[in-house]
Formats: C-alpha cells, structure tokens, sequence
C-alpha cells in the first residue's frame, strides 16, 4: 500500500503541473457521460412509463372486446354479454382536457371494479387492494400518478375542473400509476367525456378468453376479440425513436472519448521519463500498471459523478420535447419529470470507467509493453508517425470494407447502425492519412523556404491534432448529414401535408347515430362543395397494427392523394374494388410490390386484394390500407363513418364550425379546420426533431472543445518548433498568423472532406436507416444555404479554439522562446 | 558483495546478433569503489544495466550478497532496485513534476526506508537546503546532478551504480560531485561501481577496469 501510495503520489503530480491536459482527460469523459448518461436517462424514463402503462390493467396478457372500426359502442352490449354468462368488464378510455392546463391532455379511463376480473392487478397493485368504498361512493376518486399531479402543480385531494366545467373527484395518488393516466368509476368518466352509456372495450378474463368461446350473433359483426398489451405495443413502436436518441448519444459519447484518448495519450507520451523513473527506483511492472489503472479510475469516477449530473440536467431539459414527440407520435405517455432508479446512476458510472478504460487502454498498453530501457527514448517522429498512419489506413480500409458489406447485404436497422458506424469510424481513422497524403504532396510545389516550413510543419502537428480532427469531421458529418435529412423531411413532410390536408374541415362523430345525424345535416348545407366520409377497421396483419380506411375514391383523392407509385388506372381500379391502396412502410413490413395480392382478415374469412398504389404516411408508426368504402362495408356490415371531411370555401369554415359546435355538441378535439391541424403537425415535427437538433449542436460543440484542448496541449511544446524560425528573424506576430494559418487549412481541409461524407451520412439516413426504422424513403435532398451556414460555424469554433493558444504565443516572450533552446540540452 | 561470473550479452541487429559482453568476471567487495572504463560502445553502461537489474543477461551469473539476479522474477527485481540499489544516470532522471524534496525522498519512500534525518543530513552535506521547493527545471546542471546523487543515497544503499554521472559536467564541477560522493560514501559499508570516460576521475577510486571487444581488462 505504501508503494502504491507513493507511485501514485508521484503519477499524480504530473497532473498538478499540466493541469491543462487534467483538464482535458475529465472534459472528455465528463462531456461523453453527459451527454450519453443524458439519452439513457430519456430512453429509461420513456421505458419505464411503457412499462407501467403495460401494468396499468392487468400486464403482458389482456384480452378485450373492443369494436370493430376502433371507436366507442353502446354500454348495452356489457348488459348483453353478462346475461349471456360472458365475464366482461367494461372501460371507457377518452382524452380529457383540465381546465386552466393549457393543450394538456389526459388519458382518462373509467373502470368499474366489481366486475374487474378477479386476480388481475392494478397498475402493479392487486385489484383487492382497491378502496373500493372510497372509488365508488361519493364523491369518488380520480387516481393518478404522483409524477402527474407535480407536473399539473395540484395537491392529492383537489378536485380541478375539466375544460368544459365538470368537477373531477378529489384526485388521489396511487403509486405505479403510468404518467399522464387519470383513473375514475366508468360513470364518472361517461359524465367527464359527455359519453352516456358508451364503453371503450370490455375486459376479459385471460383464462375465459383463451377458451376463444364463439360471440352471441347479434354482436359478432360488431365487437371483435382483441389481446392487446398497451405498453408492449408502445415499446415496439417507439423502439425506433429511442434507438435514433441512443445512436446520436453513442456518437457523442464517442467524440469525448478521443478527447479522452488524445489527452492520456499525450499524458503518456509526457511521463515516459517519470514511468521510467519509477521502474528504476523499484517500482515493478504490475504495480506501475495498477496505480496507472487506478490513476484513470479515479478520473472517470469524478467526470463520471459530473457527468451524470450534467447528464440529468440535459435530459430534464429535453424531456418536454421528447415527451410532446412520443405522445404526438405514438400517443405513448411519458412522464415529464425524470425520476431515475439507482441503476441509471450506477449504469452510467460503469459506462464512463468503461470508457475511460477504453480511450486509455492504447496507452497502457503501450505503458505494459515498451521495454524498460526504452521508456525514456522517445521515437523518432517520423518512424512513428509512418507506422502510426500505415495502422490507421488498414484499420481505415477494413472499416470501409464492413461499411459496403452492411450497405450490400444488410436488411436490419441494426445493420444499418453498423454502416453508419463503420462508416464514420472508417472516414475519421482515414483523415490523418488522408490530411498527410495532400500535405506530402504539397511540400514539393513550395518555393518560399517559409511555406516549406508552413506546409511540413502543419504535417508534423498532425498527430498531435488529428483525434481533434477526426471529432470535428465526424461532428460536422453528423452535422451535415441529420441537417440534411431533417430539412429534407421538413420540405417533404410540408408538401405532402399541404396536398394530403386539402379538406377544409376535418370532422369526427362521437357514434354512429351522430354520424348519421351528422351527414344528413350536412346534406342541407349549401356552402358544403363536398362531403368525404371515410370508414375505419383496425386490423393486425402479420402482427402488425394496421389502420384499414375505406373512402369513396372520387376525384378528391386522384387529385389530392399523392401516390408513390402507382399501377394504371389506379383511382378507377380502387373505385371498382379491384384492389387497396397501402402506406409506404406497411408496403415494406409486408414485402409488398404493385401487382401483389395481400389477404385482409374480416368477420366473413379473408378479402384478398390486388395492390394499386403505394403512398407516403409519414409519422404514421402504424400500418394503413386504404380501400373503396362500399367493399368495407360488405366485410364489415353495420360500420358507421368515423370521420368526414369537408370541402367548402375557407371564409364559411368558422361559421360552420359554430354552427356544428351547436347542433351536435362536439368539442374541439371533434372539429378540427386545416389550419389548425397544419400548425398542429408542424409543431410536432418541430418538436420531434428539437432533442435530435439540441444533442447535434452539443455534438459540434464537443468536437470544438476537443479541437481547442489539442491547440492548447500543442501550444505548450509549439515554443520549441517556433523558437529557431524566431531566432532566425521571423516576428512573434508573424509566427502567430503562420501558425493561425496553418490550424485553419487543417480544419478547412477536415470541412472540405466532412462534406461528401456529410452527404453519404445523409443518403444512409435517408434511404437506409429510415426505411427499416420508419419504413418510409425520403429524397435526398442538398440545401447550400444550410452548409454554407455550418461551414461558417465550424471555421468560427475553430478560429476561437486557436485563439487562445495563438494570444498566448504572440506574447511570449524572448527568454521563453530562449528557454526552449536551453531545454534542448 | 558483487560477484560476476561469465556474464555474456549480445544485441539483436538487422545483420545479426551483435556481441557486447563475452564473458565478464567481476568482484566487488563491501565498501569497495570501481570505475569502469572502456570506448562508447564497448558495454559499459549494459554491464550496469544487467548489475541494476534493469536487464537479463543471456549467459552467466550475477550475484549479490548470495543472491543471483537471474533466478528473481520481476517483482523481485524491482525489489531489488528499490532497496538494493541506487542508480545515478548521466541525464539525471529526475521527476519534473516533483519538486526537489519529493524527488530525493521518491525512491526511499518507496522501498520504506525514508529516514528523515538521513534526508536532512543529506540535504545539508549536499547543499541543498535553499532549493527543496523547486522543480528539477529550475536547477542548474550541476544542482541536478546534487538531487540525483542525494536520492540514490537517501535509500542507504548496499551497491551504488553510476553510469557517467558527471558526464554532463565541466571537468572542475565533475571533480566537486565525486569529491562529495567519496565524502559521503566514506566510512559506509555502501559499494560503488562507476562507468566513466574520464582517466583522472577513474584515479581516485579503488580499482579500475578497462572493458575492451567485450572482455574486462584490469588497469593498473
């Protein structure tokens, strides 16, 4: 112990005199824990939320009647199934609105206990634990979770107002609960979601259920057995989203780790004579190498502890967004205030130890392997220089070699992560070579003895800048490539929505008999130029949920429906129930082309379908089928329509509305104008992207911090190359602006090769990961303007990041610059 | 105390293995002094690395106090160095980023033997008093080659080894620090074996010896 004391005592104090590279090694690790530990910490908190909505009734395995186009039904059929012997519970499931809560919504559901089925669990409790007095008398209960009522700013006990005016009961907190959730009596909810006498499904018994008894004919064409698992659901859905937030969290993550790398590397380099030193004074070889373990352990438990803490304040401040993009998204509930079990911490420290073990494994192999009597001899630089690159290119080479292989045979999004990986990886380890390829290639074409030097001694400061290189082009690639996508997505998704949202008036009935009052009143309108009623069967096709949308296809659709591709007289074909029509993703879940048939499950055994067309449904996790309304009704009698849309000139749209608001009493969220569902989705594409745009800018951010780290580490041996240009009479000032000069044609050249790799990363978004993430392909598109105004960005991080160095050089002075002739000795 | 028998070391090259000791028979007895000489290149310095345990021999023995180095592993090796030993380089080898009381503590501390009085006594005879909080950069050359000598000594070692340590001295300081080390050795039990280049201070220690095409010739 007290050898270990003393070596490390000794190790220590190298840190005490470059407290720069200290620096450097904990802003590395600290920043990579941050922003990984930050995605974790949203990833865990969305998961968790999955989990508990997954437990709200009864976990893995729920069966329920629910109806067949997806909507309420008649509480009557609960009556029926119970005198029929059928075990059913029922619930009613709707979104509420508080009053004084702003656009919140809550999910309320109503249940009604005593028919709960007995062995089932709420939210994780056992339904016996239920207060069933308190829940049932008066004035009730709404349950909720204790995350929930912190974010509405309402003690337990309240009883807030809903947006139009009816008293909730006093709200209680009941633990586990998912996020978001509002649990009450189904009476309560009937009167909340002004839905007398409607049901949302009935619950059945797993055991009851799996005996799959045949439903009372009069019911069998309405209701259908559903197994459902909220929350699996949710979690195979969203599973995209979260792997896109964990793919840009390991990218950053692994820009700080070659700050790391860099730095210990540089550490090292420095300590040869120390390491050698404490071999000669009896210090063995195991034991240098575990107070050297111990030395970086130590560093990554601080960053670590401080990294996990930025990393918590990173992800509280982009949980609203990611929150807002997974409920807009996939209407999946998150909590919007982190709580984090003990295993994120602890997860997190381990991944930065891991980390660091990792950046400073080289090193301390390095440290194990070189010979006693040569730690102290530094290698010639250019013998290591040359071996070091020679390393790289193959390394480079056999990257990009898994990068084709991925891109040729792969048909995973796992794979796809693979091409990007290799091909970043590839990219930032062939930059040096390739930096030092052009440089060599130069040299010869110098004729000033001044820019021989300029151009041989930018080649010499490569290794020392390199991993900084290499984080600033894999940050502007990401960088360019996201950017790409993202603006991409957005002129696309604009487009599509402007020719997709053409109705001026989007309207959806509470029930059947509303719509049917609905469109009969709508007949007698004048200023309606159209009326497109459209019908809805969820469906399961190959395990997948899947949205079966039946319209009259007359010429609003041709016009309005842009398709992808399509076969000849696709519009006619669909109107004479020929064929379906289907969403570009489910196109290519089900490995479907024009021409094929696909089998569709109704009441009355399989509809098979020819494919016409094939159309772009982006944001839509779900699958959708789009076929002639009157072929629908045939496999489905009795489906009433579950939305209409609208044609009427845009000056009439708020009068109708107000008029629709007083004949039938339906609520904003029944009456939506276009514009309103316009802005409505753009600030969900807004939202979705705002932690991928914030977790990109930190990215560059890093890489700019990691450039200035090198500069400055640099800087501090920079005297030694500089002092014989100065006692050969160039000025301090002129050696400033050379060596300005010489960092910004490093970066420049590092911007020029991050842009045809920005763009490859781009493509690979575009046309690789999305499809198999999203399945939806989207044109890759180049904006000028956009890397014109990134390019400016990067040249001014890299200008302040050799701004210091260079103040500090430009003053130093005579007897420093002296001094590093007298260090040569 | 130092006992070297058949002690043979060649080098790896390109053209082949090249021979540097071919066979050194050595005897140092307690409190003796040394001075090995020889041209640049003729072995001198790895016949003090081997002795220092630094490195393996590829024939012969060496052994001290009845032990033989080759038969010890590498921990005991480094045991070995730490309270066997004190070795004073040519480049000093100081720890920069230590100052000068750590540095001259550094290897005492290490083997467990650091004796504060010794140190300050050390200090004192070495004149280092006025320099114990600077670093080995803010020293002379002279000053530095002070802190070397102090901490190999600080350990109280049986064997001292010092390969050229005036070497980077004028020749009236080289005299200065080996009329100090000679004091401070003087009625010790402590041995030294001394690689120089230079015949006047290879005089003044007991026994010198001539290595020359691998082989020790023993001087008058």
């Amino acid at each position: 112990m007290r050898r270990l004391y003393w070596t490390l005592a000794a190790l220590l104090s190298h840190w005490r005199r470059h407290p720069l590279q200290l620096f450097s090694v904990l802003a590395g690790l600290w920043l990579a824990t941050s922003l990984w530990a930050g995605v974790q910490a949203l990833n865990s908190q969305a998961r968790d939320s999955y989990a508990r909505a997954s437990q709200l009734l009864g976990g893995a395995e729920r069966y329920s009647l629910v109806a067949r186009d997806g909507g309420w039904f008649a509480q009557q059929h609960f009556i029926e199934l119970r005198r029929a012997g059928w075990p059913v519970s029922p619930l009613l499931q709707g979104r509420l609105r508080l009053h004084g809560q702003g656009e919140q919504r809550l999910q309320l559901i109503g249940i009604e206990p005593l028919t709960l089925p007995a062995g089932g669990a709420l939210a994780g409790q056992p339904f016996e634990r239920l207060e069933l007095t308190a829940f049932l008398g008066r004035p009730g209960r709404s349950w909720i979770a204790a995350e929930t009522l912190a974010e509405l700013g309402l003690q337990a006990g309240a009883q807030p107002l809903s947006a139009s005016g009816q008293r909730l009961p006093p709200l209680t907190v009941w633990p586990q609960l998912a996020p978001g959730v509002l649990l009450v009596d189904i009476g309560v909810a009937q009167r909340l979601l002004d839905a007398p006498g409607q049901v949302s499904r009935l619950l059945l018994p797993a055991a009851f259920a799996r005996a799959a008894p045949p439903l009372p004919a009069a019911l069998a064409a309405q209701l259908v057995l559903q197994r459902g698992d909220e929350g699996a659901d949710l979690a195979q859905l969203t599973d995209s989203f979260h792997l896109n937030l964990s793919a840009l969290g390991l990218l950053a993550f692994v820009v700080g780790l070659f700050i790391v790398h860099a730095a210990i590397g540089l550490a090292l380099e420095q300590r040869r004579v120390l390491l050698r030193n404490l071999r000669t004074c009896g210090v063995s070889l195991r034991g240098l190498l575990v107070a050297l373990v111990m030395e970086l352990g130590a560093l990554a438990l601080l960053a670590g502890v401080a990294g996990l803490l930025s990393g918590y304040a990173v992800a509280a401040w982009l949980l609203p967004d990611v929150a807002a993009s997974l409920r807009s998204l996939y209407g999946a509930e998150v909590a919007g205030r982190l709580s984090l079990a003990p295993h994120w911490w602890l997860g997190g420290l381990l991944v930065c130890l891991l980390g660091a073990l990792l950046a400073g494994a080289g090193s301390l192999l390095r440290a194990a392997r070189l010979p006693l009597l040569a730690l102290a001899q530094p290698e010639a630089w250019q013998q290591a220089q040359a071996r070091w690159l020679r390393r790289q290119g193959w390394l480079a080479a056999l990257l990009g070699g898994v990068a084709l292989f991925a891109l040729l045979f792969g048909d995973s999004l796992a794979l796809g992560f693979v091409l990007l990986a290799a091909l970043l990886l590839g990219a930032a380890l062939a930059l040096p070579v390739g930096l030092n390829l052009l440089l060599e290639a130069w040299l010869p074409h110098c004729r000033t003895p001044l820019a021989q030097w300029f151009v041989a001694d930018s080649r010499q400061q490569l290794p020392g800048l390199a991993l900084a290189l290499m984080a600033l082009l894999l940050a502007l690639a990401a960088n360019i490539g996201v950017g790409s996508m993202t603006a991409g997505f957005r002129q696309t998704f604009s487009g599509w929505l402007d020719q997709r949202l053409a109705a001026e008036l989007y309207l959806m009935p509470v029930d059947a008999s509303q719509a049917a009052a609905i469109e009969a009143w709508l007949a007698g309108q004048p200023q309606v130029r159209a009326l497109l009623p459209s019908w809805r069967v969820e469906l399961q096709l190959q395990g997948w949920p899947a949205q079966l949308t039946g319209i009259r296809a007359q010429a609003h659709y041709r016009e309005h429906w842009p398709l992808l591709s399509a076969s000849a007289q696709a519009w006619q074909r669909l109107q004479r129930q020929q064929g379906l029509m289907l969403s570009e993703q489910l196109a290519r879940r089900l490995d479907l082309q024009l021409g094929e048939r696909l089998r569709l499950p109704t009441p009355s055994g399989a509809w098979e379908l020819e494919v016409l067309g094939i159309y772009a449904d982006y944001g839509n996790p779900r699958g959708h089928l789009l076929v002639e309304a009157a072929g629908l009704q045939r496999h489905w009698p009795g489906l009433a329509p579950r939305s209409f849309s609208l044609r009427l000139p845009a000056a009439e749209v708020p009068a109708l509305i107000q008029a629709l608001q007083e004949e039938f009493a339906l609520d904003d969220s029944r009456v939506i104008d276009q514009a309103a569902l316009k802005a409505w989705s753009g600030r969900v594409f807004e939202r979705t992207f705002a932690a991928t745009a914030a977790l990109n800018s930190l990215t560059l951010g890093v890489a700019a911090l990691a450039l200035l780290i090198s500069l400055l580490t640099l800087g501090q041996t920079r005297l030694s190359q500089l002092a014989p240009l100065w006692a050969l009479g160039v000025g301090r000032t002129r050696l400033a602006w050379l060596s300005l000069g010489q960092t910004l044609l490093l970066a420049v050249l590092t911007l020029l090769l991050a842009l045809p790799l920005g763009l490859l990363l781009a493509w690979c978004l575009v046309a690789v990961i999305n499809v198999q993430a999203f399945g939806w392909r989207l044109p890759l598109q180049v904006f000028p303007g956009q890397l014109l105004q990134l390019f400016g960005l990067a040249l001014l991080a890299t200008l302040l990041a050799a701004a210091w160095p260079l103040w500090q050089l430009g003053r130093s002075t005579p007897a420093a610059l002296l001094r590093s002739f007298a260090d040569e000795r | 105390m130092l006992k070297v028998q058949g002690l043979c070391k060649s080098y790896a090259t390109p053209q082949g293995a090249l021979p540097v000791l071919r066979g050194i028979d050595l005897e140092l007895a307690t409190g003796q002094s040394l001075a090995l000489m020889g041209e640049s290149g003729s072995g001198k310095s790895t016949l003090l690395h081997l002795v220092a345990g630094l490195d393996r021999a590829d024939a012969g023995r060496i052994e001290v106090d009845g032990r033989v180095l080759g038969d010890l592993h590498e921990g005991q090796l480094a045991a070995w160095r730490r309270g066997g030993i004190g070795l004073v380089f040519q480049q000093f080898n100081l720890i920069a980023s230590l100052r000068v009381a750590d540095n001259l503590a550094l290897q005492a501390r290490l083997a467990g033997r650091h004796d504060p009085h010794w140190q300050a006594e050390l200090v004192e005879r070495l004149g280092l008093a006025a320099l114990l909080g600077r670093y080995p950069e803010q020293l002379s050359v002279g000053q530095q080659q002070r802190v070397a000598l102090g901490r190999a000594l600080a350990v109280r070692p049986p064997l001292l080894l010092a390969d050229e340590p005036t070497g980077s001295l004028d020749e009236r300081s080289a005299a200065e620090v080996l009329t100090l080390l000679l004091e401070l050795l003087a009625g010790s039990s402590t041995s030294l074996l001394m690689v120089t280049h230079s015949a006047s201070l290879a005089a003044r220690l007991q026994r010198c010896l001539c290595l020359q095409g691998g082989r020790l010739l023993e001087t008058a």
